[in-house]
């Protein structure tokens, strides 16, 4: 027997919306990163369970969950590389106090 | 190997003038603060040439070069023209190797002397020091160029470049007005003749179509230029004579010849260094070797040409030598003792050309040469002991009216170094001096058997002798008179008692200019017995003529093509060659000793024994004699050198004034005034205009249309103000205001960005939910 794809689906969106709120609300890059991670990896199952249920002959979701962990390990890498890089020139990793953006 | 020498030899010359060359530019660039890297610069840079000129000329003697075909030769190709191009090249042939046996050294000897000339090292220390050597050393490479130049327009540059040294080195001490002026009037003065030369240059170009001395002097060229006619004016004139002597104009004002010598006295301003190396040793003396060199010219044009150069000579040699006598300026009486003995020159190579026989051709041609060889180094020598002579003079003035003594500067302004009836009894004084000049002095006067002059002056004087009886009386006569003014300078300036405090209290020179003047005696006396003629019994025979052998190939191959073409026969070439063989002639010898001798004889006793001068402000004995049978006059006539300075104010100057001035009268009385008219009608004519067309009528005109353009003009004003500016203003009040607003979204917070998406996302979806779920769209 199988668990229905609506438990996927929803624990996916959780972890998604966890990973959001993160990026959102927290004011540590780092945290921020993490919750980077969780939200492409709420992607991931979401992809997953798709192909476990629709598409089970081909191997497409598996290939493209494969896709979002290089792109993942990437961005993880060039983010903390970023962070690093800020906190050496601003001695902070809160994104608040890193406005060079501002207009 | 040795097959080869010559080309090594000729790269190596053309290096010769390079060395001074680079020493002017390392002096002139960058070395000028340092006095003593100047000398150094210079004299060794002398001194490398003078290597390299020694080597050229043993070459030459020893792997005997020929003339014409025979010289050696290197060109690359230098300025390219329509149909070819001009060549740069190198030329040696014996008339080359002798002047590169005399040049270097007298240069170094001279550039030596100057160290000490110049005060090195001494609180007197000339304040242009660095810039003397600067020039000399551009000097030396004028020289230098000229003289292993292998065409004429190379030939010329240098020729150019030591005119300008010339220039700059008579003028060198310019804060003296008279300094300056001799400079100029040396320029415009050689000027004058260089224009001749330049034209004869052109013609030349224009008849042979090349200046290089392989084809100019060519057999076959001047067969070409004697057949060819050139267009003046309309006048068809035979090109030979008239190529052969616009280039002798060259040397006419170069080497100071009547009548362009007035610049020579003159160019005694300069330092006695630079009248010592340009005004007797080397550039006058390239006026001669212009001669020399375009001598089969000047032959093949024969009659003309040759009878210029000749009494051109002649007369400068009489001339030169008559005015020596009157003159009081130690210097000056060099100077004109220098343009006389140019005239020997002169003489002794248009009597070559003049003379119809090879053997008195050829023996006229080395004589000439010879002289040019000896003179330089004994007249090199005359100046610098003079100047060593007048330095003493100036040390010994300075002595006695040191600036602390009373009236001391008063008495140096009115004091004259140069002076001779300031001097006397010098022999004591400066003993080195003394006989080295003496050295020099016998070798201008020919004293017999031991001196260079003798030698060169008599084998003129034979020449002469055979080839133009009037010619030799003229030389002959110039040649006591010379024996004469040089007695009486050494007795005014070295015998009797000081006639001065300064004279009385004058040192020796320093070593750096004495020992110059020993090497430099050494030369004159020594010099000689390289051309003892042959012929000449006891002697003769003991020394062969190197001088003759050497310098004859030179020419050799012209003279006998000459002889041939007069002849009208090829098969007798041969035993003409060399000397005439006839038994030696010993009329002109007798007659030019006794002269000499004689001239010699009568100024000694006149200045040393009989009259003396005693006094500073005594009259020369020969004034005396002159006004006791009232002819003071011809003495004034001759020591304002016969007035040709007068002349030629009053004459070629004061028409040039005159012309000018006519001109400016007609500038400012015809021209100006037709201007003037012209402008006063027009004035006249605008305002009438003005007054009765202009105001009245177009003004009022104008005036109204002026008025309609202001009313449209205002309303135009109102509407732009309120409506233009209001829109304007309007677009960019609301533009500032929005930025304004808008500036607050970018916060530069990423979160706040992120939200901003997310919520745009939601919002998105929700949209699409509802409006797919529950509108239908």
């Amino acid at each position: 027997m199988m668990v229905p794809l609506e438990w996927y689906l929803i624990l996916s969106a959780a972890l998604f919306c966890i990973g959001a709120y993160a990026v959102l609300a927290r004011r540590n890059a780092i945290a921020i990163l993490m919750g980077i991670e969780l939200m492409l990896n709420a992607v991931n199952v979401n992809l997953v369970a798709f192909w476990r249920h629709l598409e089970p002959a081909g191997a497409t979701g598996q290939a493209f969950a494969l896709f979002v962990y290089v792109v993942a390990a990437a961005e993880a890498a060039v983010g903390l590389a970023l962070i690093i890089a800020i906190w050496r020139s601003r001695d902070t990793v809160v994104l608040e106090e890193v406005d060079l953006l501002k207009g | 190997m040795f097959d080869s020498l010559p080309e090594v030899i000729l790269r190596l010359a053309w290096l010769i003038p390079v060395f001074p060359f680079l020493a002017f530019l390392i002096i002139a660039l960058w070395a000028r603060r340092d006095n003593q890297l100047c000398h150094i610069l210079a004299i060794t840079a002398v001194c490398f040439s003078l290597v390299l000129s020694q080597v050229v000329f043993w070459a030459a003697v020893l792997k005997p070069v020929g003339g014409g075909e025979h010289a050696w030769l290197d060109s690359a190709d230098w300025i390219p023209t329509g149909s070819g191009s001009f060549q740069a090249s190198v030329w040696i042939d014996p008339l080359t190797g002798v002047m590169l046996f005399m040049v270097p050294i007298v240069c170094l000897m001279i550039f030596i002397y100057s160290v000490g000339y110049m005060n090195y090292g001494t609180p007197e220390q000339d304040k242009r020091y660095a810039r003397f050597f600067c020039y000399i050393a551009l000097f030396a490479t004028g020289m230098l160029g000229l003289v292993v130049s292998g065409n004429l327009l190379m030939l010329f540059i240098f020729w150019e470049v030591m005119g300008l040294c010339s220039y700059l080195l008579i003028g060198f001490w310019f804060e003296k007005e008279s300094a300056l002026k001799a400079g100029l009037k040396a320029f415009i003065t050689t000027r004058v003749g260089d224009l001749f030369f330049l034209l004869g240059l052109v013609a030349l170009y224009s008849a042979a179509g090349s200046l290089q001395f392989e084809d100019v002097l060519s057999p076959e060229t001047l067969v070409h230029l004697s057949e060819t006619t050139i267009n003046v004016l309309g006048l068809h004139l035979p090109a030979l004579p008239t190529i052969a002597i616009l280039i002798f104009g060259g040397t006419v004002g170069k080497s100071a010849q009547v009548p362009l010598h007035v610049w020579l006295p003159d160019a005694m301003e300069g330092p006695t260094p630079v009248s010592a190396l340009i005004h007797a040793a080397t550039m006058v003396s390239a006026g001669v070797y212009l001669v020399a060199r375009m001598w089969p010219l000047t032959l093949a044009a024969a009659s003309l040409a040759p009878g210029i150069v000749l009494w051109i000579g002649a007369i400068t040699a009489l001339f030169g030598a008559i005015i020596g006598v009157f003159q009081d300026d130690i210097k000056r009486v060099l100077a004109f003792s220098t343009i006389s003995q140019l005239g020997y020159m002169i003489a002794a190579l248009g009597l070559g050309a003049a003379a119809t026989d090879p053997a008195l051709q050829i023996g006229a041609y080395v004589a000439g040469v010879f002289h040019l060889i000896t003179h330089a180094f004994f007249k090199a020598l005359l100046f610098l002991a003079s100047g060593s002579v007048i330095h003493g003079m100036e040390h010994g003035h300075h002595h006695v009216h040191s600036p602390a003594s009373p009236h001391g500067h008063e008495a140096h302004q009115r004091f004259d170094a140069n002076d001779m009836k300031n001097m006397g009894g010098l022999w004591k004084r400066m003993p080195r001096t003394f006989w080295t000049f003496v050295a020099g002095a016998l070798a201008l006067s020919g004293f017999p058997l031991i001196t260079a002059g003798f030698w060169s002056k008599d084998e003129i004087l034979a020449m002469a002798y055979e080839i133009k009886p009037i010619i030799f009386g003229i030389l002959v006569f110039a040649a006591g008179l010379t024996a004469f003014y040089t007695a009486r300078q050494i007795s005014m300036t070295f015998l009797g008692k000081p006639r001065t405090k300064a004279a009385e209290h004058a040192p020796e020179s320093v070593h750096s200019m004495t020992v110059p003047l020993i090497v430099l005696a050494v030369f004159a006396v020594s010099l000689g017995w390289a051309g003892i003629p042959d012929e000449l019994p006891v002697i003769g025979p003991l020394v062969p003529n190197w001088v003759h052998g050497f310098v004859e190939t030179t020419i050799e191959e012209h003279v006998h093509l000459e002889h041939h073409a007069a002849a009208g026969q090829l098969a007798s070439l041969a035993p003409t060659a060399g000397g005439s063989g006839d038994a030696y002639n010993w009329a002109p010898l007798a007659i030019g000793l006794a002269f000499a001798l004689g001239g010699l004889a009568v100024g000694w006793f006149v200045y040393a024994r009989w009259q003396p001068i005693e006094s500073a402000d005594q009259l020369d004995p020969l004034e005396r004699a002159l006004r006791k049978i009232h002819m003071g006059w011809l003495y004034e006539f001759f020591r304002r050198r016969a007035m040709f300075d007068e002349l030629y104010q009053k004459t070629f100057i004061g028409a040039s004034i005159a012309i000018s001035r006519a001109f400016a009268w007609f500038d400012s009385t015809i021209v100006d005034g037709a201007l003037n008219g012209a402008g006063w009608l027009g004035r006249t004519a605008s305002d009438l205009l003005n007054r009765y067309v202009d105001e009245a009528v177009i003004d009022a005109f104008f005036n109204l249309v002026g008025k309609v353009a202001g009313i449209v003009a205002s309303a135009n004003r109102w509407f732009d103000t309120t409506v233009v500016n209001g829109a304007v203003d309007l677009t960019g009040n609301a533009t500032t205001l929005a930025g304004k607003r808008l500036r607050r979204v970018q916060s530069g917070q990423v979160q706040a960005y992120l939200i901003v998406s997310l919520v745009a996302v939601v919002a998105l979806v929700a949209v699409y939910l509802v409006g797919t779920q529950w509108l239908n769209w």
